[in-house]
């Protein structure tokens, strides 16, 4: 052993000269989990920065997250801001307790707790992958819409007391020249409902017919609110500025406001919800692997703590999302 | 039969204690909630360092939650320090510093906006 060439760095059998112990005292696949955890985490504060910036940029005219997210399902009509995100992150929160339960019952090496911990788990993401999805249908076809100005900016419609209205309320689509594309035209068993969309010049007739309404500028007032502007301003902004309208939300434009608002929904809960997603699918596999009894016959359910690890780190980021996207 | 009664002992603290952050979490998420409805006039209209009080509340309320999350679900509470250490600092220096140069920046190009020769509204 003396002879051979390798040097010595004298340290051997301490930590840092790679001595018998694990390194951090953790293993391998635990600390592989946190290395991919720190760099996820690093992404989604990259993402939340930037709309961070973004908001920042647009500070006085930003969407007010009470008036867009206050939908509740069986309440149509009702304003129920913050309950239903209330709701999600509860199953969420939920759902983090059955994986811990689970990942404690792994400890024990009791079987069949794991089993139903892990599927209670399974199903709050479930549920909570749902009223996601709920919560993008209701953002992406809108409630009141919207008209875009000539510089890109959005007016909205409320009566003299300042309450919205939608645009359907007060304009009727004038018959357009589009002819309805049926079936015996199409090449197999193509055809379309009737498609009649509200046009700029409906609009402005219908606002000039309604002596009540206003126009709402994105612009937020000292107390928070938007700006509602009186008949005569409204008239000129609309008549002047409008270029097009916007009937709820899509990767360019929304009804609510700055366009990047809607980008920044779509990209960062869609991120978030495709790590639910992905997590639901990895929690299924080792869900399956917990019934045959895979991690029984190693011996350790260390696999279900690693899943686990991930699972409270997508509750971590919502808890972050809920923070940032509807409560600041 | 001793060593049976410890580790449920044990045990039965770590269920314990689940049950007791699951009640903080709840607890937090309900005030958080609670702020976000009603929205109390004293708390939005007071400035703490350009930003107002309640949402420094709120950030707050979400860095506890965080710290319970990750030290008591991700058992962060019983890792080597040093492990927690590189999980912690790199993620918590990365993101001060990400966050501070960015809304930084996001204010001045508000300004420029705003006071600027050339209105981005017309």
């Amino acid at each position: 052993m003396e002879a051979t060439t390798v040097a010595k760095t004298g340290t051997e059998g301490k930590l840092w000269g790679g001595g018998d112990e694990k390194p951090l005292k953790a293993s391998y696949g635990k600390l592989m989990m946190w290395f991919f955890i720190t760099s996820d985490a690093l992404t989604f504060s990259g993402f939340l920065a930037a709309y961070g910036f973004t908001r920042f940029k647009f500070i006085e005219e930003w969407p007010i997250a009470d008036e867009v997210f206050n939908h509740f399902p069986f309440l149509h009509g009702v304003d129920a801001p913050m309950y239903y995100v209330a709701l999600m992150t509860f199953i969420l929160i939920f759902s983090s307790v059955t994986m811990v339960l689970a990942v404690d019952a792994g400890h024990q090496m009791n079987k069949n707790k794991v089993v139903t911990y892990m599927a209670l788990t399974i199903l709050g993401g479930i549920v909570f992958l749902g009223s996601q999805a709920w919560e993008w249908s209701n953002f992406i076809s809108g409630e009141y819409g919207a008209v875009e100005t000539r510089s890109g900016k959005i007016i909205q419609f409320a009566d003299a007391d300042g309450n919205r209205v939608a645009i359907d309320d007060f304009a009727t689509a004038s018959p357009k020249d589009r002819t309805q594309h049926l079936s015996k035209n199409g090449i197999w068993y193509n055809s379309e409902s009737s498609y009649n969309p509200l046009s700029l010049e409906d609009v402005k007739k219908g606002f000039e017919a309604n002596p009540d309404l206003r126009v709402r500028t994105m612009q937020l007032t000292d107390e928070g609110e938007k700006t509602v502007l009186n008949r005569e301003e409204s008239l000129v902004t609309l008549n002047d500025t409008g270029v097009g309208v916007i009937q709820g939300a899509n990767l360019s434009q929304n009804e609510y406001g700055a366009p990047l608002f809607g980008g920044f929904f779509f990209f960062i809960t869609g991120f978030h919800g495709f790590h639910v997603l992905s997590g639901v699918l990895i929690l299924i596999i080792i869900f399956f692997n917990v019934l045959i009894g895979t991690y029984e016959k190693r011996g350790s359910y260390e696999m279900v703590e690693k899943v686990g690890l991930y699972w409270h780190f997508v509750d971590l980021v919502w808890v972050f999302v809920f923070t940032f996207f509807y409560l600041v | 039969m001793a060593h049976d009664t410890t580790h449920d002992g044990e045990h039965s603290g770590a269920k314990k204690r689940i049950w007791q952050v699951f009640i903080i979490l709840s607890i937090l998420t309900i005030v958080e909630v609670v702020f976000g409805i009603f929205k109390p006039d004293f708390l939005v209209h007071t400035d703490l360092v350009s930003l107002s009080l309640l949402n420094w509340i709120f950030i707050i309320l979400t860095i506890i939650k965080a710290y319970y999350i990750v030290w008591a679900f991700m058992h962060m509470e019983h890792e080597a320090a040093s492990l927690r250490r590189v999980v912690v600092w790199t993620g918590v220096f990365l993101i001060c510093y990400l966050v501070a140069i960015l809304l930084i920046e996001g204010s001045y190009i508000q300004e420029i906006y705003e006071n600027g020769y050339i209105t981005w509204d017309f």
